[in-house]
């Protein structure tokens, strides 16, 4: 049985439905991130599973238990905000025992947790320091020994690394994610970067127009990405209208393509969008012979953009009319802004998408 | 090395010019204020020092001082301000709670009208709750009871309680509205039951501003002086009363200047302590801004408890004006009519309404005068650091209790060059005293307010000083020169406690004129009172609404 049901929850925001039967399961020690653009409900979400507001529909069950009217301080879930919400008027060790306290443990044993904790997260020193003269780093990391030193039965991060600054925020993702695998805690990880919900879940709901439009491990969205709307929101921006020809074949407005009898696709006639997955494209430079027997889905075309960024470029490829986009690595064929290039779609990574969503 | 030995005396030749602008402009308002403050007070000192007998003078003074009867009235004085503080915020936090967390219609509006009281004259409120509590009131009506609250403890609970319940609701709810409703959430979260949230994350939070809200209602309560001498009655007394009455009853300056000095020391320590806290509330919170903070009340529990606190509001502030309204129009304009009558008995040499006629010709000339000091202290201190010790000297006269003062000129302004006493010219000097701390306030944010760059072109551009005032600082000064110039008219109009000591029988105010209905029976008496309440009460009414109008949004009063 799953440790974390959410059943057909619905919440509706002045009028405005905010979220419509949202339903997954969280097993025990699992990291879930819930993915999404701002303002898709996941924040709300995460306070209806807190029981900080009310749901207009649907239940949460933990661990078997309908926790749907339970009031807040009964349910043992913490939830992290995003600007970390310590107490100011409380020293880092007081933050941290704030909990235990609530939950009535003895003087010994909370200031043995609270120094579990700061060790845990690498501030052993900052014990007595006041909140206020904290940096940003040390305040995430405060908040988190503060959410996990109670033992609670289910952690709900909002946005955990939100409002760091870009280094911070890789430095401590990875801090965040080996904490929360060594500690074991279910998680539910909500945030709008795609790389953080990548980098700490097992696996990733992603949220659109008030509902979970997919679930899964990170890798398998990537590979197969449920929606166009999906697609791009992951980055994946080579998404053309299409038209089923049969055969195994598909009509894009740069020609006409095989796909690989491995991947899904619907009878002739329907029409729907292709995805060109990004290491779908490759261009044929000196080192790969034109006649290549596996180099079907030819095409040709000019660079129309070339972004250099460092370890990678990016190249936005004009084919008849449509951007084909992709990404090189350094050292690969540098081919320059108005150069003609030719190559081929491998049809393992084109991916059949229905229409709308 | 030479452009810097140049430089020296060009550079102290400006600021010495700076310097005597500074002293110059300082002038007037500091001899005004040695004059009619500081001398004043002075006598009070010496008088209340002189020796009376052939015991030295501090042992005889402290042994009379610290007589039992003059005990009691310190101890009611402090017990009264307790209490009223205590009540006050008991009813005060549950109404800041409700405006920081609840976002209803009309909230405005309420919490504007919730002002009303605090700047009204203590003679108005006295009238308006003598006209609750007194026989016939709804209470007696209804219930056929013969209740008659006046001149009890309870009535005088409840007029501080009118008066100072907006400052609570003021403070309080300026901070709770800002606080980051997260921290109690977060709390939730980890285990606290709303109870603990409250204990442990708000109200330590709040300490700050309940404290320094507590001990400025405090500091009202304990020099109040209307409100006890009006609805106290003969049984009770302050130390301001006591003052008073010694002086107009008894004669007895030695002794009121004696307890004078009880009190001036009193709020002397009071007002420090106030400063000082003031000064230490700052923490730097994460702040959060109203449209995050407020929601609309969800819950039936919501509702109730904005409606529950509204309608306490409603009928503690609003209530008694509109009773002293409605009372006053009881007989039609009957009561209204007889101000202008001249009974043949009357109190009065002159019909009562000329008393209208005193009073404005007096705030008229208030407002010039301390519209006049206050500018020039303005204009000197508005560029100086270390003016905030000028500063607090100028907002002295405002701790100061208004009895005190009067009492202060009775003493002091009785011989040659300032035989002043018994003229009209020393309640404008006293109500300028009371009204420049205003007009002060009100100028030096607006003066402060304006970039130096635009002075410093428009001196580049050539213009001289005294030009760059007018067009550069004036358009932008007006409206803090207007508000202030409503403050020192308004102060003016209602006060009582200064004037009810120094203003001659023919020449009343009238706040001088409604205590003097007041104490008379008949209801003649008492509906003329109730008229020219209502009167006083319309003027300053439209005084705060002027001032709310035309103030900068985001200034504070306090």
């Amino acid at each position: 049985m799953a440790f974390l049901t959410v059943d057909a929850v619905s919440k509706i925001y002045e009028g405005v439905p905010l979220l419509t039967g949202v339903s997954f399961e969280v097993a025990q020690g699992e990291i879930v991130s819930l993915l999404g653009p701002s303002g898709s409900g996941k924040t709300t979400l995460l306070r209806i599973i807190a029981g900080l507001e009310p749901a207009d529909g649907g239940r949460v069950l933990l661990a078997g238990q309908d926790v749907t009217g339970m009031p807040t301080h009964q349910r043992n879930i913490v939830l992290m905000f995003q600007e970390y919400a310590l107490f100011p008027h409380r020293t880092v060790a007081e933050n941290v025992a704030f909990g235990l306290r609530m939950r009535r443990w003895l003087k010994r044993d909370i200031e043995v947790r609270v120094q579990e904790m700061l060790a845990l997260v690498g501030l052993e020193a900052f014990g007595p320091r006041n909140v206020i003269e904290l940096s940003g780093g040390e305040r995430q990391r405060v908040a988190l020994a503060r959410s996990l030193a109670p033992e609670p039965r289910l952690l709900l991060l909002d946005e955990p690394l939100g409002s760091l600054d870009r280094n911070l925020r890789e430095r401590l993702l990875e801090d965040l994610a080996a904490i929360l695998r060594r500690v074991g805690v279910t998680t539910i990880v909500v945030t709008h970067d795609q790389a953080e919900a990548f980098a700490l879940a097992d696996r990733a709901a992603v949220l659109h127009a008030t509902r979970v439009v997919q679930m899964d491990r990170p890798d398998a969205i990537y590979r197969n990405p449920a929606t166009p709307w999906v697609a791009s929101f992951l980055g994946l921006t080579n998404l053309y209208p299409a038209e089923a020809v049969g055969d195994h074949q598909v009509r894009v407005p740069f020609g006409t393509l095989t796909l690989s009898p491995s991947v899904a696709l619907p009878p002739a006639g329907a029409t729907g969008t292709l995805l060109v997955l990004p290491w779908a494209v490759r261009l044929m430079t000196d080192a790969t012979p034109r006649n290549d027997p596996h180099a079907i889905n030819t095409f040709s075309g000019t660079v129309a953009q070339r972004i250099f960024q460092g370890r990678t470029t990016k190249l936005a490829l004009a084919v008849h009319g449509e951007l084909l986009r992709l990404t090189i690595q350094m050292g690969d064929s540098v081919a320059g802004e108005g150069d003609s290039v030719e190559g081929w779609l491998d049809p393992e990574a084109l991916r059949w998408l229905d229409a709308g969503a | 090395m030479v452009r810097n030995r140049e430089a020296k005396p060009a550079g102290r030749r400006l600021a010495w010019r700076r310097w005597a602008g500074f002293l110059l402009l300082l002038a007037l308002p500091v001899a005004f204020l040695a004059v009619f403050y500081f001398y004043p007070l002075g006598e009070i000192v010496r008088v209340s020092l002189a020796q009376q007998g052939d015991s030295p003078p501090v042992a005889d003074l402290l042994a009379r001082l610290f007589s039992s009867g003059h005990l009691r009235i310190v101890g009611f004085t402090f017990g009264q301000a307790l209490l009223s503080t205590g009540l006050t915020l008991m009813l005060g936090l549950p109404g800041a709670y409700v405006f920081a967390r609840y976002q209803f219609p009309g909230k405005r509006l309420i919490q504007a009208l919730s002002t009303v009281p605090f700047v009204l004259p203590t003679v108005v409120v006295a009238a308006a709750f003598s006209s609750v509590l007194g026989p016939r009131s709804v209470l007696n009506r209804w219930f056929g009871w013969n209740l008659d609250l006046r001149y009890t403890l309870a009535a005088i609970l409840l007029a501080h309680i009118f008066y100072n319940y907006t400052v609570v609701l003021r403070l309080v709810r300026g901070l709770w509205s800002t606080l980051d409703p997260h921290l109690e959430q977060a709390a939730r979260t980890l285990g606290a039951p709303p109870w603990r949230v409250f204990w442990e994350v708000t109200l330590p939070l709040l300490m700050p501003v309940v404290g320094t809200a507590g001990l400025l209602v405090f500091i009202f309560c304990f020099t109040s002086f209307g409100v006890v001498l009006i609805l106290g009655g003969p049984t009770f007394a302050t130390l301001e009363v006591a003052i008073y009455r010694q002086t107009i009853n008894f004669a007895n300056l030695q002794l009121a200047a004696a307890l004078s000095l009880i009190q001036i020391l009193f709020t002397l320590v009071l007002t420090l302590i106030y400063a000082r806290m003031q000064a230490r509330i700052v923490r730097p919170l994460d702040l959060k801004p109203q449209w995050v903070t407020e929601r609309r009340p969800r819950t039936v529990g919501d509702v109730a408890l904005v409606v529950g606190n509204v309608g306490v509001m409603l009928v503690l502030l609003a209530y008694p004006l509109v009773t002293l309204v409605a009372r006053s129009l009881g007989s039609g304009l009957r009561y209204y009519a007889a101000l202008f009558e001249n009974p043949r008995q009357g109190v009065f040499y002159v019909p009562p309404f000329a008393a209208v006629g005193n009073s404005i010709r007096i705030a008229l000339m208030t407002t010039v005068l301390a519209l006049f000091l206050g500018l020039l202290t303005a204009l000197a201190l508005y560029r100086r650091r270390a003016g905030w010790l000028i500063d607090a000297v100028f907002m002295l006269p405002l701790g100061t209790s208004a009895v005190t003062l009067g009492l202060g000129y009775l003493l002091a302004m009785d011989q040659p060059p300032l035989q002043l006493r018994g003229t009209v010219a020393l309640i404008v000097f006293a109500h300028t005293l009371v009204g420049l701390p205003f007009v002060v306030r009100s100028l030096l944010p607006a003066l402060q307010s304006i970039r130096p760059s635009l002075r410093e072109v428009a001196a580049l551009l050539g213009g001289s000083p005294a030009r760059v005032f007018v067009e550069v600082d004036l358009p932008i000064v007006w409206r803090a020169l207007a508000v202030g110039a409503i403050f020192a008219f308004t102060v003016s109009m209602g006060e009582f406690g200064a004037t009810s000591l120094i203003a001659r029988p023919e020449l009343p105010t009238i706040p001088v004129a409604i205590y003097r209905f007041l104490s008379r029976p008949g209801a003649l008496n008492y509906g003329q009172a109730l008229a020219m309440s209502t009167i006083l009460m319309s003027v300053c009414v439209a005084g705060f609404v002027g001032i709310e109008h035309l103030r900068p949004p985001g200034t504070q009063v306090f």
